[in-house]
C-alpha cells in the first residue's frame, strides 16, 4: 500500500515537472507561432493557437527589407574571430601560469582575480574613448579586441592543466620537446573535452553579446544580430509576425549550437562555475 | 650513469636559462589584450571620474567636484534604489527557483536531458530575443499573458508593474544557468550518505532537511552571489523592454550612466557614476560573502 502511494506520488511530481517544462517552452513556442502566422491574423481574438497552413510572409519580408543576411554574417565572423583567438590566447597563458615558474606569475594571478570584479558595463566609457581614439568605432576590430581576454578561461584551463602529471612534460622535455610542444602535444591533446566545451561557450556569449557592440557599432551595416534585430523592432513599428519573424532568426544559431553540444555546453557552464 | 646525469643537467640548465623568456612568450597574447581592454579602461574610468570630459575623452581635471554633485544627484540615488530593487526582485528568487527545478530535474531518468534542456534553452538566447518575445507576450492589447490571465495590465507602461515584469522577464531567461549548477552540486552529494541516513531510520523530508540542504550550501552561497553580480549590471533588459520608463521607474544605474555619457556627452561624470557602480558592488559583494563564509563555517 505505502509503495503505491509512494509511485502515485512519483508520478503526479514527473507529471508536474512536464508541465513546467512545457509552459517554459511556451513562450518560444509562441514566438515561433506568431512568426508563421499572416500579420493581421496576429491581433485578431481570439489568437491562432496553431498557424496552419503556415504563413511565411513575415520572414520573405525581413529578409528582403532588412540587412539580416549582412548582420547574420558580421555576427559570425566576430563570434568566430572572438572564439579562435580568445580560446588560443587562454590556453597558452593557462599553461604557463600551470607548469612555469617565472617573475610576475603572482601578480598575474592577482590580476585575473581582479577582471572578475569589475563589471564590463562600468568601463565602456573609458574603452569607447580608446576605441575612438585608434579610430576603430563600427569596425569588427572594434567590437573584437575587447572580447578577447576573458579571464574565466584561463582560470579553468589552468585547473584542468594543474590535473595533468608532471612526468608528461618532463619526459617531453627529455626527448627535447619545447614548451609549445608540450602545449599543443600534450596538454591540448589530453584536456580536448574542457577546451572544446570552453569554445562553444565563448561562441554563444560571444553571439549573444549586447551592451559592447550596441555601444560601439553606429551603423546599419556593422550592426551584429542581437543589436540589429532591435532597429527593425523600432522600424516596424507595431508588427508582431516580422519582429517574431527576425527573433526566430536571430535565435538559430545559438539554440542549435546549444542542442547539438547540449553535454559540453553543460560540462562548459559546471566547469566555469568551478563545481566540477 | 653518466650519460643520463649529463642530459637531465642539461635538460634543467636548459630549461632554466630559457624559462623566463618562454613563459613570457606564452603570456604576453593574452596579458596584451588584458591589460589594453580591461586593466588600462578600469584605471582609465577612475582618472576620468576627476575631469569634465565629454565622450571623446577631451575636458580638464576638474578633482572631486562630479562626486560632489553625485551626492546631491536625486537621479543618481534614484536608479541606485531602482538597481537595489531589481536585485530583491530577482537574486533570492531566481536562486530557489533554480533549486526547485533542479530538485525535479535530478529525480527523472529518461525525460532528464529533454527536460533540463528545456528549462536552459531560454539563457542561450541573446537578450533581444527574449525582450522581443516579453513585449509580445505581455502586449497590453494582443499579449497571450493577458489574454490568458484575463487581465488588461500594461506590463511595460505601468510603472508599478514595470520593474516586475522586467524581472520575471530575467528569470526566466536565466534560471536554467541556476538550475544546472544546483543539478551538479546535488550530484556531488555522495549517495552513500543517503543510504547510511535510511538504514538510521530517516525519512525523505528529514534527509531533505539534514543531508540535501547543508551539503548543497556551497552551491547555494555560489548561485547567490553570481546572481547578485549579475543583478548589480543590469541593462540590456531595461533598455530593451522600457528605456528606464515609465517615469523613471525602471532607470537602473548603468542606464543612467549610458544617458549621462552617451546623451549628455557627461563622459566625466557618466564616469563617476560607474566609479560609484563599482565600489557599491565591492562593498555589498564583500559583506555577502563574508556572511556566507561565516554560515558554511557554522
Amino acid at each position: 500500500m505505502k509503495e503505491k502511494r509512494f509511485s502515485f506520488l512519483r508520478v503526479v511530481c514527473t507529471a508536474l515537472t512536464v508541465i513546467m517544462a512545457l509552459a517554459w517552452l511556451f513562450p518560444l513556442y509562441w514566438i515561433v507561432a506568431t512568426s508563421l502566422t499572416a500579420e493581421t491574423a496576429t491581433i485578431a481574438l481570439p489568437p491562432t493557437f496553431i498557424p496552419i497552413p503556415p504563413d511565411l510572409e513575415a520572414f520573405t519580408y525581413v529578409i528582403q527589407n532588412s540587412p539580416i543576411f549582412r548582420w547574420y554574417f558580421n555576427t559570425v565572423v566576430v563570434a568566430l574571430v572572438i572564439t579562435a583567438i580568445s580560446i588560443l590566447v587562454s590556453l597558452m597563458c593557462a599553461y604557463a601560469l600551470s607548469i612555469l615558474e617565472f617573475k610576475g606569475k603572482g601578480l598575474i594571478n592577482v590580476w585575473l582575480l581582479l577582471g572578475f570584479m569589475i563589471p564590463f558595463g562600468a568601463m565602456v566609457i573609458p574603452l569607447f574613448m580608446l576605441m575612438n581614439q585608434l579610430h576603430l568605432v563600427d569596425s569588427y576590430a572594434g567590437i573584437i579586441l575587447p572580447q578577447i581576454a576573458t579571464p574565466l578561461s584561463v582560470i579553468v584551463f589552468k585547473r584542468f592543466f594543474d590535473q595533468v602529471p608532471k612526468d608528461f612534460r618532463d619526459a617531453a622535455v627529455i626527448d627535447g620537446a619545447n614548451e609549445f610542444r608540450v602545449l599543443f602535444n600534450i596538454y591540448i591533446p589530453l584536456n580536448w573535452s574542457i577546451i572544446y566545451a570552453m569554445a562553444i561557450i565563448t561562441f554563444i556569449g560571444a553571439w549573444n553579446n549586447f551592451l559592447w557592440p550596441f555601444i560601439i557599432s553606429n551603423s546599419t551595416p556593422m550592426l551584429t544580430v542581437p543589436v540589429g534585430m532591435t532597429q527593425v523592432q523600432s522600424a516596424y513599428g507595431v508588427a508582431f509576425a516580422k519582429t517574431s519573424a527576425v527573433a526566430v532568426m536571430a535565435s538559430i544559431p545559438t539554440a542549435l549550437a546549444y542542442l547539438i553540444f547540449q553535454r559540453r555546453v553543460t560540462q562548459g557552464v559546471v566547469a566555469a562555475a568551478g563545481i566540477k | 650513469m653518466k650519460p643520463e646525469s649529463n642530459a637531465r643537467q642539461e635538460v634543467s640548465a636548459r630549461g632554466k636559462r630559457r624559462r623566463l623568456p618562454v613563459a613570457w612568450i606564452l603570456v604576453a597574447p593574452f596579458l596584451f589584450f588584458y591589460v589594453a581592454f580591461l586593466i588600462y579602461p578600469s584605471i582609465q574610468v577612475a582618472y576620468l571620474s576627476f575631469t569634465n570630459s565629454d565622450i571623446t575623452g577631451t575636458g580638464t581635471f576638474v578633482g572631486l567636484q562630479n562626486y560632489a554633485e553625485l551626492i546631491h544627484d536625486a537621479d543618481f540615488w534614484a536608479s541606485l534604489w531602482h538597481t537595489l530593487y531589481f536585485i530583491i526582485l530577482t537574486v533570492v528568487p531566481n536562486t530557489a527557483v533554480g533549486f526547485l527545478l533542479a530538485l525535479l530535474v535530478i529525480r527523472l531518468k529518461r525525460l532528464r536531458l529533454p527536460i533540463l534542456s528545456a528549462f536552459f534553452l531560454p539563457f542561450v538566447l541573446p537578450v533581444s530575443v527574449v525582450t522581443t518575445g516579453a513585449l509580445w507576450l505581455m502586449d497590453t492589447n494582443f499579449g497571450i499573458i493577458n489574454y490568458l490571465v484575463g487581465s488588461s495590465i500594461s506590463w511595460f507602461q505601468d510603472p508599478n508593474w514595470a520593474m516586475p515584469a522586467v524581472a520575471v522577464g530575467t528569470i526566466w531567461w536565466t534560471v536554467g544557468l541556476n538550475m544546472l549548477l544546483f543539478i551538479a552540486g546535488l550530484q556531488n552529494i555522495s549517495p552513500e550518505v543517503y543510504e547510511a541516513s535510511s538504514i538510521d531510520g530517516a525519512n525523505s523530508f528529514q534527509q531533505f532537511i539534514y543531508i540535501t540542504c547543508p551539503l548543497v550550501w556551497p552551491v547555494t552561497s555560489l548561485v547567490l552571489l553570481l546572481q547578485l553580480i549579475a543583478q548589480f549590471k543590469i541593462f540590456d533588459q531595461v533598455y530593451l523592454l522600457t528605456q528606464g520608463g515609465p517615469y523613471n521607474s525602471t532607470m537602473v544605474v548603468l542606464l543612467y550612466m549610458y544617458r549621462q555619457a552617451f546623451q549628455q556627452n557627461r563622459g566625466g561624470y557618466a564616469a563617476a557614476v560607474a566609479v560609484a557602480l563599482v565600489v557599491i558592488m565591492l562593498i555589498i559583494s564583500a559583506i555577502q560573502f563574508r556572511a556566507m563564509q561565516g554560515r558554511r563555517a557554522k
